[in-house]
């Protein structure tokens, strides 16, 4: 009984400080004239429990999502021959996991190997990627006749499978591991020329105003106006880029072959251990999505106008 | 009021549209000398704004030209500052550097870069924005923006400053004491401004002469209203001044008589 009132009592007070303080923003422009602009009251600090609700919210709705993948997974292998359960795959997983960075020879390694390997392939491919789409994007976007001349160009090759460029890319490097590299390099190159080229029209105008009443020279617009005022448009270039790479890369190395998590997975299926394919296919799930991840990150840090 | 610095010569400006050609402007005909404060002042749509392009360079007349100096403008140059409506300050620099960028291209050539930091530091105290040299644009309000803004185009020590209704986004306390600032900086400087705006008082308090313009397509000048209150001019005298209100009353009878918008 004691309690009761107890609990009663401390909530009784809690409740009309929230009222009161929700009444005095709306009271005031009504009590002080429009002159008086100091007066605003501070935000009611009634907030922190309607934000955690929307967070929880989100965290069981995640959790369920996840939990439905996994019982439909599991429905399928009751009901698929040697197709492995989650359980199984689980145990797999801390197999391989257990150590990651073996060496048995260089047809045999640890999947962290395999996964660093194709982290470098990506990285060679891309950056090469960004050291030339970068660069040709402000060309493209900049000059209207770089514009029209690529273009055509653009359009004609972007909507090419990038595992087309596998032979060509053989045929010229005569190395599998180059002929993946290149391919990563034509499927990352589009998105960062696409993206650089559209956020050097998208800058406002008054932006380049600014640089022509300054008759500001070539070298300072570029790199005082225009870069600052793209660097959100490269970003999101190159987050799209990294991911078409991640895709990319897979597929590329179960036709290259050597190390790497695409020739992995090919190379266990032919040893049919399906467990294994299926812990690669979420490695390569969690690895495309911390890309995803630091690049966002990456990207807001250099978005400026934002909450800095 | 001696040798005119700018003088626009019968100029027109046609835009080629989508829908045909479109004359925004025919027949300007305007000097000014230096030490004047001009208003451009019209309805919405008189190409007014084109009128201030064409005198920074921004664009080109079709027809006629303009000089400054005695030579003909082909585009825009530091000599001939221009406060934009929206204070364009870049985003991605403090108010300081904003400044700074301009008052290198202008004197980095012939001064240190100590000399250049002082001048900047004093652009921004004249507007009384250097407690925020080291903010960013989006950390101050629209009216110390568009101090910043101010502050940018006459640390470049211009000819002549081009104002673009600088205080058009202004609440109108804000647009008041930026004014009153304006006035004083004026002042102190003596600078030669053109100056946009669609606000009778604000013509009239800050203006020599008052350039009224008809009403577009085709605009043109209408009439051109000399101010002949002595300065320095103090708003809230001039508020029962006989005079100021026999000027305010004859921008507004050419504002809202001679040149009434058709209702749309």
């Amino acid at each position: 009984m004691s309690t009761l009132t107890l609990s009663a009592a401390d909530a009784a007070p809690e409740k009309i400080d929230k009222a009161a303080s929700a009444a005095t923003p709306a009271s005031t422009p009504t009590a002080t004239p429009a002159s008086t602009p100091t007066a605003t009251p501070p935000a009611p600090p009634v907030r922190s429990r309607g934000a955690a609700l929307p967070w929880l919210r989100t965290l069981i709705a995640a959790v369920s999502g996840i939990g439905a993948l996994v019982a439909v997974w599991w429905m399928v292998a009751d009901n698929v021959d040697s197709f492995p359960g989650p359980l199984a795959t689980w145990h797999a997983a801390v197999e391989l996991f257990a150590d990651p960075f073996y060496e048995n020879g260089p047809n045999d390694m640890g999947i962290g190997w395999n996964v660093l390997y194709s982290l470098q392939r990506v990285g060679i491919g891309f950056g090469l990627a960004a050291l030339v789409g970068i660069p040709a994007g402000f060309l493209v976007g900049r000059f209207n006749f770089m514009r029209s001349a690529s273009e055509p160009v653009i359009s004609l090759l972007r909507p090419v499978s990038p595992l087309a460029w596998l032979p060509i890319g053989l045929l010229v490097f005569r190395d599998a591991d180059m002929a993946a590299i290149w391919v990563i390099f034509i499927c990352s190159i589009w998105p960062m020329i696409i993206n650089t080229a559209a956020g050097v029209r998208a800058v406002p105008q008054d932006y380049l105003n600014v640089a022509r009443v300054l008759a500001l020279s070539e070298w300072k617009i570029v790199t005082k106006i225009l870069f600052p005022a793209v660097l959100p448009h490269i970003l999101t270039g190159v987050r799209l880029a990294v991911g078409t790479a991640w895709l990319v890369i897979v597929a590329a190395e179960m036709l290259t072959g050597g190390i790497g998590i695409g020739f992995w997975v090919w190379d266990e299926w032919n040893n049919l251990s399906v467990e294994h394919i299926l812990v690669a296919i979420l490695v390569i799930g969690v690895v495309g999505l911390a890309l995803e991840y630091a690049l966002l990150w990456l990207a807001k840090r250099f978005s400026y106008g934002g909450a800095v | 009021m001696n040798a005119p610095i700018v003088k626009v010569e019968r100029v027109g400006m046609r835009f080629d549209t989508n829908n045909g050609p479109f004359v925004a402007l025919r027949d300007i005909d305007l000097q000014i000398s230096r030490g004047e404060f001009v208003s451009l002042i019209g309805h919405s749509g008189c190409g007014k704004s084109t009128l201030l392009n064409l005198i920074a360079g921004l664009t080109r007349p079709t027809e006629g030209m303009c000089l400054c100096n005695g030579r003909e403008i082909g585009g825009p140059g530091p000599e001939r500052a221009v406060v934009f409506q929206n204070h364009s300050l870049l985003p991605w620099m403090t108010c300081f550097e904003n400044v700074y960028l301009a008052v290198e291209r202008v004197f980095g050539a012939t001064e240190s870069k100590a000399q250049l930091q002082a001048r900047t530091r004093a652009a921004l105290e004249m507007v009384h924005m250097d407690h925020a040299l080291q903010k960013y644009p989006n950390e101050i309000s629209g009216g110390m923006k568009q101090r910043v803004g101010i502050a940018r185009a006459f640390a470049m020590e211009p000819q002549i400053l081009l104002m673009d209704e600088p205080f058009g986004a202004l609440d109108a306390l804000t647009r008041a004491s930026l004014q009153d600032e304006l006035m004083g900086v004026m002042g102190k400087t003596g600078a030669t401004v053109v100056m946009v705006t669609h606000d009778v008082d604000e013509a009239v308090l800050l203006s020599d002469r008052v350039v009224m313009m008809t009403n577009g397509p085709a605009a043109t000048i209408g009439e051109i209203l000399e101010v002949k209150l002595d300065k320095p001019r103090e708003r809230l005298k001039l508020a029962h001044d006989p005079a100021f209100a026999e000027y305010r009353a004859a921008v507004m009878e050419f504002l809202y008589q001679k040149q009434m918008k058709k209702a749309a």
